[in-house]
């Protein structure tokens, strides 16, 4: 696997326990799986503890500006419907200062793959809340305990009109892996939700206890479809549902302007 | 054709294929005739969600290798900054036209200002240079926009075009030449295998070849200061390297980059500065003071920034007087003074925005300064 990285900027940055190294792995599996050449695949990332993946994999990557990668990455895909596009986006990146064009990119139903790596937090600049952080969780932020309630990626793809969303955790690596290779061959905006912690900000400031203790609640909260549907809401509420959650065929952005070229080509001729 | 119309017609002259941009008056036209032309051309074109959007998708295109462009007025100008500072970092070659409009804020949307000059050299946070040009008709709408390409392939960076409501609005002849009769420049890409590349190390002109996504190259571009071989550098050192050959790429090619237009120049007392659409006010009151037997000259400013600072250094100290004219409270004025430095007394004819400077107010001006009485 050495050889789709970049070797020479590891070590990485990421703290000692952090979930993205394992979303990290599963990216770089799933590619391994597909065997695709690196010359024709891109990775679009935002900014963040989770932007930084881009500078470690030995692909055309792109690190841009704060919750900005889905634009970028719809010009790349745009204008290279032949790149395969990865874009790999923290919480707050996708979410918040990302969110208008997280809801288009799926709206369009561009050929995408977005990768969100939830921690519910922001990382790297100490532990701000975000869109995706629980009520009444301590962030640096909120001190006295925040009061706005999250929402959730994959029902905004889904409701925007992505024709793939998944989710699964970082302690689900193996299937975390598949969800990705399945997102990454899927025609059209492919989101996966990789449920993450960060140990270092949120985890301390609230007392959760270690990256170990995190890992365990993510195992323990993270269910099948199958097993919700058993479930009440109220013992529904705090569980992570993960799998396959939205898998229909729908046009894909960069094939329908084609064909829009082609009309508009064949009416002069 | 409208200048707006003549602005697309010069961008696809110039090999432009992708255009992202968003609905704003008085730039809307822009983005209209490119949705109606590239599908013709084989191009793009994509309405995005917002201005910032429209921006990092040319970007996004360029590093694909393709040319792009957007387009806008004031407020979305102001959207745009961060990521016209993305593009100057990674240095990615793409055209902005901003059609200036009355501000600031909301302003008068539909009506003529020139307030974006500062904005359009210092708009994105941090010290860089910049390369803008000011088109005065739709002739040089058609004309610039090729230039700005061309010049934006060159030096790998945005270049800004500040057009105006009038210069956008109006209705004028434009002769587009035969395709053959257009020079076109592209990227510099790599000549070297990929073991050897270094995607910011420049050649001796200041400039690093530019390998797009795909070529096989596979770099890694960021906003993040960065070293040679385009990896995060983060210290002092790496930031003086990197913005010092950012700034001297174009700071070392002034003469090759700045265009001016000298009318009347040789013995001229009186020396009008202007651009844009003041630039045909001021020639017509240059003109008329011509006729009155007052020795006025003209500067028109075909670029805005770099700003010529070397011609009004050698024009000012012969000169009686110097007066700027432009929409806006004062603004390129400033540079004037700046670079006349005391050699000669330096005046402003202008208005807030929201009406062309009549020709009769600038003669007046040059009037006044003839007889001494600036």
């Amino acid at each position: 696997m050495d050889s789709l990285l970049r070797t020479e900027r590891i070590p990485h940055i990421w703290c000692p326990g952090c979930g993205i190294g394992t979303v990290f792995s599963a990216v770089i599996s799933a590619i391994k799986n597909t065997g695709w050449d690196p010359n024709s695949i891109a990775m679009v990332s935002g900014i963040g503890c989770s932007g930084r993946m881009s500078v470690y994999v030995d692909f055309n990557t792109m690190h841009t500006t704060h919750g900005r990668a889905l634009a970028f990455a719809t010009g790349l895909k745009m204008a290279r419907p032949d790149m395969r596009v990865l874009v790999v986006m923290g919480d707050g990146d996708a979410l918040a200062i990302g969110g208008n064009h997280f809801i288009h990119a799926a709206r369009r139903n561009i050929g995408l793959t977005a990768i969100v790596i939830n921690n519910s937090i922001y990382g790297m600049t100490g532990g701000q809340y975000s869109p995706a952080t629980p009520a009444g969780t301590i962030a640096s932020t909120a001190v006295y305990g925040t009061i706005e309630q999250p929402f959730s990626p994959c029902d905004l793809a889904a409701a925007a009109g992505a024709s793939f969303v998944a989710r699964s955790t970082v302690y689900h690596a193996v299937e975390l892996d598949h969800l990705i290779e399945r997102a990454m061959c899927k025609e059209g905006f492919a989101l996966v939700e990789a449920v993450s912690y960060c140990h270092t900000t949120l985890g301390r400031l609230n007392r959760v206890g270690t990256a170990v203790d995190m890992m365990r609640a993510l195992k323990e909260k993270g269910i099948t479809q199958e097993a919700a549907a058993k479930l009440s809401p109220d013992e529904r509420a705090d569980k992570i549902v993960r799998g396959v959650l939205v898998d229909r065929d729908i046009p894909e952005y960069t094939a329908e302007y084609q064909k829009l070229i082609d009309r508009v080509q064949a009416a002069i001729a | 054709m409208n200048g707006d119309e003549a602005c697309c017609e010069g961008a696809l002259s110039a090999g432009c294929r992708f255009f992202a941009g968003y609905p704003i008056t008085p730039a809307t036209e822009i983005a209209e005739s490119m949705s109606r032309r590239l599908p013709q051309l084989g191009g793009i074109f994509i309405q995005m969600e917002d201005e910032i959007a429209s921006m990092a998708a040319i970007l996004g295109a360029s590093w694909g290798g393709v040319k792009s462009m957007t387009s806008t007025s004031g407020p979305g100008f102001s959207l745009m900054m961060e990521n016209i500072g993305l593009g100057i970092c990674t240095e990615t070659p793409c055209v902005v036209c901003n059609v200036q409009r009355a501000g600031p804020s909301t302003g008068l949307p539909t009506s003529v200002g020139q307030g974006d000059v500062m904005q359009a050299r210092w708009g994105s946070h941090g010290h860089y240079e910049i390369i803008v040009l000011a088109p005065a008709s739709p002739q040089q709408m058609f004309d610039m926009t090729i230039r700005a390409f061309n010049l934006s392939e060159y030096y790998r960076l945005p270049v800004l075009i500040l057009a105006d409501e009038v210069v956008g609005h109006m209705n004028e002849r434009v002769i587009i030449p035969r395709e053959d009769e257009i020079e076109i420049i592209n990227r510099r890409k790599p000549s070297v295998a990929r073991e050897d590349y270094l995607p910011y190390e420049a050649d001796t002109d200041g400039i690093a070849p530019m390998a797009n996504c795909g070529d096989g190259y596979r770099i890694h571009v960021t906003g993040l200061t960065h070293d040679d071989r385009g990896y995060p550098a983060m210290n002092a050192a790496a930031q003086e390297q990197m913005i010092a050959r950012l700034v001297d790429k174009i700071r070392n090619n002034r003469e090759k980059i700045i265009s001016t237009k000298n009318l009347y120049l040789d013995d001229a007392e009186i020396v009008v500065v202007s651009y844009g659409i003041s630039a045909r006010s001021a020639m017509q009151a240059v003109r008329n003071a011509r006729d009155e037997g007052i020795k006025a000259g003209l500067i028109v400013l075909e670029t805005i920034w770099p700003f010529p600072e070397e011609l009004i250094r050698s024009v000012a100290p012969g000169a009686k007087a110097m007066i700027m004219a432009e929409i806006n409270g004062g603004q390129l004025v400033l540079e004037l003074e700046r670079c006349a430095c005391g050699a000669c007394p330096v005046s402003l004819v202008s208005n807030f925005g929201g009406a062309i400077i009549h020709p009769n107010l600038i003669l007046n001006a040059i009037s006044k300064a003839a007889k001494g009485s600036i």
